[in-house]
């Protein structure tokens, strides 16, 4: 039951994007069609649930016993940027159109920070080895929730009559605010 | 000061460089299983490419060009960077005939160093031209089209081939590539990729009247048109008081230069 309300918390409560503004450069560059935007979706949950994993374990086994803690960074960037660079590889394998769609944002996500970010704060709260994975698995859920319910409304978007002055970025970033006024609504949820 | 603890940095590098290794073992082997067999054409574009990301193609990469060229999207020659070379081995290796490739250099078309031009006021604080010129007067200069001297396209330029000298921005022809980076920097719009053998070149951009050009530098375009009159291939045109030149039919005789009472067209 309090694995569930992790979950919860992470993707609703405490969002990545809209909450905690981790991750708004794939949040406004890939959000301009509901599938691309749910592939990338795909590709952070992979990334941050299976890096939460990894990261947790490493540094409860490796770093905490050999008084490394002050490399976590370091070390976490690696495991991140190797599990991108697999997504990377599957991707291009699996589904090249996809794979062009996402172009530069698919390397990116190595710097996003709303992966190194999770992490980071997993181990911040020392959270053991489940708990980690459940709020990556939540937290990636809540970008994937959020990037899909902003492409949405960008396909809206685009066939409204913007005032000049708004046309493009405005538009979509008074989107987001909007939405993340939505989402503070989850406050009192948990 | 404190011991070095000799262990502690060991361990360090052993876990980092051990955690380093595993990692790069399992990549490896995932690129094994994964492999994507890529068009070997588009390999061999990309090796006469010179690498250098810089995106003066308009692509993304030299990555994207060499695909873009091998489905035939782009030319062969559509590396700016590389040049007659790499456009010439492209060529080769997709059995196109080769094409002329007319190197180009940028060039900021500006004479208004810190003695010749006036300035109207002290700025300070700027961190880059465009901040500048949303500034009164579009800058402390008071021509209002001139360089502004910060070099935001030098620090555009991934070749170190523009310097700020005396308050106006210099090419150098040599390092130059034309990626045309600088091109899309400079908020006044001053830099213009020309031919790399272009003769003679306006150093001036101001759209100004004769006398108020007088007023502000010494060493602007008046506008008179007797480069026009004088030119016999008609390469030389004057729209909104600023002479040019069209390279394509200049012959390279230096009547112009000659005539120019400001002396404001020279020899590249």
């Amino acid at each position: 039951m309090s694995l569930i309300l992790v979950i919860i918390t992470a993707a609703l409560v405490d969002n990545v994007v809209l909450s905690q503004f981790y991750g708004l450069c794939p949040f406004l560059g890939v959000s301009k069609q509901v599938k691309t935007a749910a592939g990338m979706g795909a590709a952070i949950i992979f990334v941050v649930t299976v890096s939460s994993a990894i990261c947790s374990i490493l540094y409860d086994l490796v770093l905490v016993t050999f008084d490394l803690t002050y490399l976590k960074t370091i070390v976490f960037i690696i495991i991140i940027a190797a599990l991108v660079q697999l997504v990377e590889m599957v991707l291009k394998k699996v589904s090249r159109p996809l794979y062009v769609a996402l172009g530069v944002y698919l390397p990116l996500i190595t710097t996003n920070c709303c992966v190194l970010g999770t992490v980071l704060t997993n181990v911040q709260k020392e959270a053991d080895f489940i708990t980690s994975v459940c709020t990556g698995l939540g937290a990636s859920l809540g970008f994937t929730l959020s990037i899909v319910l902003m492409a949405g409304v960008r396909e809206k978007l685009a066939h409204n009559n913007v005032t000049k002055s708004f046309q493009g970025m405005p538009v979509v970033l008074l989107s987001a605010c909007l939405m993340a006024i939505a989402f503070y609504g989850f406050k009192s949820l948990v | 000061m404190t011991e070095l603890n000799v262990i502690a940095i060991l361990t360090a590098t052993l876990v980092i460089a051990l955690i380093g290794l595993i990692v790069g073992l399992l990549l490896g082997l995932a690129g094994k299983v994964f492999h994507v067999p890529t068009d070997g054409k588009i390999t061999e574009v990309r090796e006469c490419l010179p690498g250098n990301n810089c995106g003066g193609c308009g692509y993304a990469g030299c990555d994207a060009l060499a695909e873009a060229i091998v489905k035939g999207e782009a030319k062969p020659s559509a590396c700016p960077v590389g040049g007659a070379e790499s456009a010439r081995k492209i060529s080769a290796v997709m059995g196109l005939p080769v094409e002329d490739f007319v190197r180009k250099v940028a060039f900021v078309k500006c004479s208004g160093s810190c003695d010749k031009t006036k300035f109207i006021y002290n700025y300070q604080g700027a961190v880059s031209c465009y901040q500048i010129s949303l500034a009164p007067g579009r800058g402390a200069k008071a021509c209002a089209y001139g360089c502004l001297g910060e070099g935001s396209c030098a620090k555009a330029c991934p070749f170190d081939a523009i310097q700020v000298v005396n308050g106006r921005a210099i090419v150098s022809k040599e390092d130059c590539r034309a990626c045309g980076k600088c091109v899309s920097v400079c908020p006044h719009n001053l830099i213009e990729l020309i031919p790399y053998d272009a003769s003679y070149v306006v150093r001036c951009f101001s759209q100004e009247k004769g006398k108020k050009v007088r007023e502000m530098c010494d060493a602007g375009c008046i506008g008179c048109g007797i480069c026009q009159k004088n030119c016999p291939t008609g390469a030389i045109t004057l729209t909104n008081n600023i002479a040019h030149i069209d390279q394509s039919l200049c012959n390279g005789c230096g009547t112009c230069a000659e005539k120019c009472p400001a002396k404001v067209i020279v020899r590249q």
